[in-house]
């Protein structure tokens, strides 16, 4: 049997990782399926860390979300428009239970190419703060997310919160998500897509496509394409090709690739057209 | 040690602070109301409550208890006894194995919004799954914002909607195979193959067997009788522990003890696996080289049935119009939300196992064989079962449970994990169906012709059944000359394939029902309209040249006219790409041309207690209800009189399996005439006519009639047997014939009918299906508790619309809740019920089964109506939204 820690500050967690033996613990809903009666290892608890649960705003102007706050907490969180997307997939991953217990930094470091917070984060130009005995580093989402399964995190360090800057807070947005049945969805496809409008124009565009590829991914051609456009002629200019350029979408349970590169184009139409209303 | 406040009250536990808290509430408290469906937060079956917000208990570490309040089930609040009075009105609990998860979430609910609208609670229900219900009482009971329960009042047994007569425990947590367990059982695990095919080894497993906290390994080489099981004993062949090879992904093949409280850790068992090339489909079984998964049986070929009547290739030459189609679907899982559990002990010379079950006798029987012993040394306690759909036909755990306490002397208990259930269990068949349906230039149906290969999976379980009642049904309840099927069931190393909700004939109806549709188009005909023509009618012929009476499909599909009229209109007038469809059902009630009898005893004793002796396995279906309602009208004492003697070998006569829609006509059948036996004896007492009323008035029975009242002193009456002053027992075995040849004769005595219409929206862009409304009628003779038929309807709809849009079970791949789906909460629409009663004679007070009926019509009229909103043929199921925008793409 492991040991089991649950500091209440991060100077205790930090010493308690300083090893790099720790398996670190969130909400549990990625670590107990497929467990025994109990975890394994040596478990570091993270969700009593002061400091680590809970949305705040930063010195900047944007919004730190802490590792451990909960989908629950989200969805309930008074947030600028801008943070409908990450809103309303947080409502639906996984049923009331799971989003009462799993957290936004669970989701992260769990790294399923299906994890539904990653497309609106991305949408939202997050970057992952990194904490460690060492000191703090901020990287870029699609930089701390490597591959599936795979963070960029060291053996002594842990996700502390996801950044949002002061930018990301422009604009309106939207989740779509796709699955095959109404609740307890895991993705088929989802797009998060964050418009930023000027004058009756997209200024600026930020769509993520996720379960398409190893890892979620910005659709850099979409978002070029959209700039100047009129909502009206907004879904026209999202073409095939510009959102396959980002994918590789593969052949699993729930559909097949073909499938999926075709319904990621039909999502982020309705994605974009639903931030543009 | 860890401290919180449980249902209002402090407790303290001493546990790993990672242990799971199902663990804790359930091993350590002893709070079992508390279910475990899934170990990986798929199911909700553990839902409580943590300072007043819903969780998975088995995803929260012990630890995180410290301090916090807990609710369970087993609380008194005011939010769950509303709801568990709501529950049992509405009859929201069949199984009950999701009630204690349904209710928390719910309450959770009623917390924050105490009169919620059915969104609402859909919404806050989602992350609880439900097999038995179709989610739709449970929706209206959590909306019923009513504040007490309105006392059942009403005097009359048949026809009344009771609540069910096992309901309480139900709303508080009942006691399934995983909740009651001897003090000091070992826990026994099974070593599966990681293969589909594979031959293996073991190395030393006498060291295995010395570590500490391992009371006892077992292999094949420890049965002491005859190592093969199965439903049907002359194709019995599926080992309980398999001797090398393993002929599928799961199969058991060692056994391990372990000593209460060790951890129960199956690493470094010494097997050594050779994977050996394995047969994944019946193509592959059927080429002329495949090796023979079992030596008896060339070409891999189990079984094949067939019924032919008349001259089909000339009726269909002659045919004004022909459609030829095929149809595909794959294996599919049961996803009741109890993987298997139980326990086993010995009682004196007697083996003890209760366990979860749908057929107490034949785990008896078969277990006895494994085991050596003879079947009066076996008893088996069914425990309350958490849904069963067919899977729990067949023995699993109870002759591995029964050789560990044969061989320690010890009690034991087992609990499948999730995976091991799935991976495990049997099968719905996958089908693969071909054929053509004619018509004459009227519309009406000449000739059915059809072939179908159903994967039959490692071992035979009910494939013999299914390959038996495709033909038989093939041609759907329509009047039709000509027949010619066969259906033949083929050994792959694939799970077993077995008994599932209607035995093949749900596969079969895709393939007919969407055929049919096509033909109505070719005559030019309205869909319904053309069933309605060829409705199979009193007198007429099936394709085994039986005389029907009493026909029931006819008038079902006449009560849906009105419907189908207002649905077709609302589907051309609306925006989207609107389809309706629909599709009919008829099924055999009991064994397909077999005798399969039920025994019902009733007794009164001395001290005027009146007690049913009812051997019905109720898996939710409420056998237990329907069973005591049709007693009790023919004895004449009121349902609450009734004291039940549950399923139990040692105390109950047998009333066969839970499966075939068989409990409520055959076994009713039987508590009818033991009602009726017992009422002539009482009346026979005191002289009395038929019309006598009685009634119990403590250690009297009271007989009264117009102008006299006799009254019983029963303390007074002579014992008879089993204990009683007053007894009647009484067998009832279904009239039936074997079937020729050439598949001729009556292998039902009753059939029921149903038709259902399906109202759903495509999206044309993503293949997406929005189902939108279902009317369903259904024939069911006579509605014995009307409340528990709307249940069996809108169960056997969710489990049609998981057949038809999101289920399909792959090996190794799906093994779990998340990636085998199941309809949740917001995929069940609407469910108008329209009951139908036309009398059978054959059937108790008219009555005849329902079971498997409900399932049948619901995928094909879903196909339907997506081919009727886009013009997209679906071949395979599930219609996955890849599938359904590949035929869209076809279609244009």
């Amino acid at each position: 049997m492991g040991s089991y820690a649950r500091p209440s500050t991060l100077a205790e967690a930090l010493n308690l990782m300083a090893p790099g033996d720790k398996r670190l613990l969130a909400g549990g809903t990625d670590l107990y399926p497929g467990a025994g009666t109990a975890l394994s290892g040596d478990i570091l608890d993270l969700t009593a860390v002061a400091g680590l649960s809970g949305l705040e705003p930063t010195a900047e102007g944007g919004v730190r979300i802490g590792a451990c706050t909960t989908w629950t907490a989200i969805a309930e969180a008074d947030l600028p428009p801008a943070f409908d997307a990450l809103r309303a997939a947080a409502r639906q991953v996984g049923g009331r239970q799971i989003q009462n217990a799993g957290t936004i930094g669970g989701n992260l470091c769990n790294a399923s190419p299906a994890a539904d917070g990653v497309p609106p984060l991305l949408a939202l130009d997050a970057r992952a703060e990194l904490v460690s005995p060492r000191g703090t580093r901020l990287l870029p989402l699609a930089d701390f997310i490597t591959g599936p399964r795979k963070v960029a995190l060291d053996r002594d360090e842990a996700l502390a919160a996801v950044l949002i800057p002061a930018p990301a807070l422009a604009g309106r947005s939207a989740f779509v998500k796709l699955g095959a049945r109404a609740y307890l969805v895991i993705s088929i496809a989802m797009v998060a897509a964050r418009i930023v409008t000027e004058a009756g124009r997209v200024r600026e565009a930020a769509v993520a496509v996720g379960a398409c590829s190893a890892v979620a991914r910005r659709l850099p051609a979409v978002e070029a394409a959209l700039q100047g456009a009129r909502p009206a002629e907004a879904a026209e200019r999202i073409v095939p090709a510009d959102v396959a350029a980002a994918l590789a979408p593969i052949d699993d349970v729930r559909a097949s690739a073909a499938y999926r590169a075709g319904a990621a184009t039909e999502l982020v139409r309705r994605a974009v057209t639903e931030a543009l209303a | 040690m860890i401290a919180f406040t449980l249902n209002g009250t402090p407790v303290t536990v001493d546990c790993p602070p990672t242990e799971r808290l199902t663990e804790v509430l359930r091993d350590r408290l002893g709070r079992t109301g508390t279910k475990v469906g899934c170990d990986a937060g798929d199911c909700g079956a553990c839902t409580v409550l943590i300072d007043g917000a819903q969780v998975c208990a088995c995803l929260v570490p012990a630890a995180r208890a410290e301090g916090r309040q807990i609710e369970t089930v087993e609380a008194r609040t005011p939010e769950l006894e509303r709801l568990r009075a709501a529950f049992l009105r509405h009859g929201a609990a069949q199984c009950g194995i999701c009630t204690p998860g349904m209710l928390i979430a719910a309450a959770d609910l009623l917390r924050r919004t105490p009169a919620p609208s059915e969104a609402e609670a859909a919404e806050a229900l989602g992350g609880v799954l439900c097999r038995c219900t179709g989610y739709r009482r449970i929706i209206a009971a959590v909306c019923d914002t009513g504040e007490t329960a309105v006392p059942v009042t009403e005097p009359g047994a048949v026809g009344a909607a009771l609540p069910r007569v096992d309901g309480a425990a139900k709303v508080m947590g009942d006691s399934f195979g995983a909740d009651d367990a001897p003090e000091s059982a070992l826990i026994v695990k099974a070593l599966r193959s990681p293969h589909d095919h594979a031959a293996f080894r073991f190395g030393d497993l006498a060291a295995f067997a010395a570590r500490p906290g391992v009371a006892g390994v077992y292999t094949a080489d420890d049965i002491p009788g005859r190592n093969a099981f199965g439903a049907i004993p002359p194709f019995a062949d599926q080992p309980a522990i398999a001797a090398s090879p393993a002929r599928f992904r799961g199969e058991c093949v060692a056994l391990v003890a372990f000593e209460p409280g060790a951890e129960a850790d199956l690493s470094g068992f010494p097997v050594t696996w050779q994977p050996l090339p394995a047969l994944m489909s019946p193509a592959a079984a059927e080429a002329p080289d495949a090796p023979a998964i079992h030596v008896n049986r060339p070409g891999n070929r189990l079984i094949e049935g067939k019924v032919a009547r008349g001259d089909v290739v000339a009726a269909l030459a002659a045919s004004a119009h022909v459609v030829t189609g095929a149809m595909q679907t794959g294996f599919v899982e049961h996803a009741y939300i109890e993987p298997e559990a139980g326990a086993a002990w010995i009682d004196g010379e007697v083996l003890v196992i209760r366990a979860c079950t749908q057929a107490p006798v034949m785990d008896r029987d078969e277990t006895a064989v494994v085991l050596g012993l003879p079947p009066d040394r076996v008893r088996i306690i069914p425990a309350a079962t958490g849904g069963g759909f067919g899977s729990k036909l067949d023995v699993s755990l109870q002759p591995l449970l029964g050789l560990v306490a044969l061989k320690t002397g010890r009690p034991c208990r087992m609990t499948y994990s999730r995976p091991e259930s799935m991976a495990s269990t049997t099968k719905r068949h996958p089908a693969e169906m071909h054929g053509r349906i004619g018509c004459d230039a009227g519309g009406r149906i000449t000739a059915l012709e059809f072939e179908g290969r159903f994967d039959t999976g490692a071992y035979a379980s009910w494939g013999p059944t299914v390959a038996n009642r495709v033909p038989v049904h093939i041609t759907g309840p329509y009047r039709t000359p000509h027949v010619h099927a066969s259906a033949r069931a083929v050994h792959t190393n694939g799970p077993v394939s077995g008994a599932f909700r209607g035995f093949g004939v749900p596969q079969g109806a895709l393939w007919q029902e969407t055929l049919y549709d096509r033909l109505a188009e070719k005559a030019g005909i309205d869909r319904l309209e053309f069933r309605i023509l060829n409705a199979l009618r009193d007198g007429d012929r099936t394709a085994t040249g039986q005389h029907l009476a009493s026909v029931g499909i006819g008038p079902c599909l006449e009560a849906l006219r009105p419907h189908w009229a207002r649905a077709l209109a609302d589907a051309a007038t609306a925006p989207g790409r609107r389809g309706v469809g629909v599709a009919s059902c008829w099924y055999g009630c009991g064994n397909t041309a077999l005798p399969n009898p039920s025994t019902i005893r009733l007794g009164i004793t001395a001290g005027g207690r009146l007690v049913l002796h009812q051997g019905a396995a109720d898996i939710g279906q409420g056998a237990n209800t329907v069973i005591t309602q049709i007693a009790a009208e023919a004895l004449g004492l009121p349902v609450a009189a009734f004291d039940l003697v549950g399923p139990d070998t040692a105390l109950t006569p047998d009333a066969g399996k839970t499966s075939a829609s068989r409990q409520t006509y055959v076994t009713g059948r039987a508590a009818q005439a033991a009602g009726a036996a017992l009422r002539a004896a009482i009346l026979r007492l005191v002289n009395a006519g038929d019309g006598a009323a009685l009634a119990l008035d403590g250690a009297r029975l009271v007989v009264a009639e117009q102008d006299r009242r006799r009254e019983i002193d029963l303390a007074a009456l002579p014992e008879q047997a089993h204990g009683y002053v007053l007894v009647a027992e009484e067998t009832y075995d279904p009239p039936t014939s074997a079937l020729d040849a050439e598949g001729q004769g009556v292998p039902y005595a009753v059939y029921g009918y149903g038709a259902q219409i399906v109202e759903l929206q495509v999206d044309p862009a993503l293949g997406t299906v929005q189902l939108l409304k279902i009317t369903a009628a259904h024939d069911v003779g006579r509605a014995i508790n009307p409340a528990l038929v709307l249940g069996q309807i809108e169960g056997g709809i969710a489990q049609g619309i998981g057949l038809a849009l999101m289920e399909e079970y792959l090996p190794g791949r799906t093994e779990n809740l998340h990636d085998y789906l199941i309809p949740t909460i917001g995929d069940v629409p609407e469910v108008e019920s329209l009951i139908l009663e036309v009398p059978d004679p054959e059937g108790p007070f008219g009555a005849r089964g329902l079971g498997e009926h409900v399932l049948i019509p619901t995928a094909p009229a879903i196909l339907n109506a997506i081919r009727h909103a886009t013009g997209a043929e679906i071949g395979r199921v599930p219609a996955l939204p890849h599938r359904v925008l590949e035929a869209l793409g076809a279609a244009r």
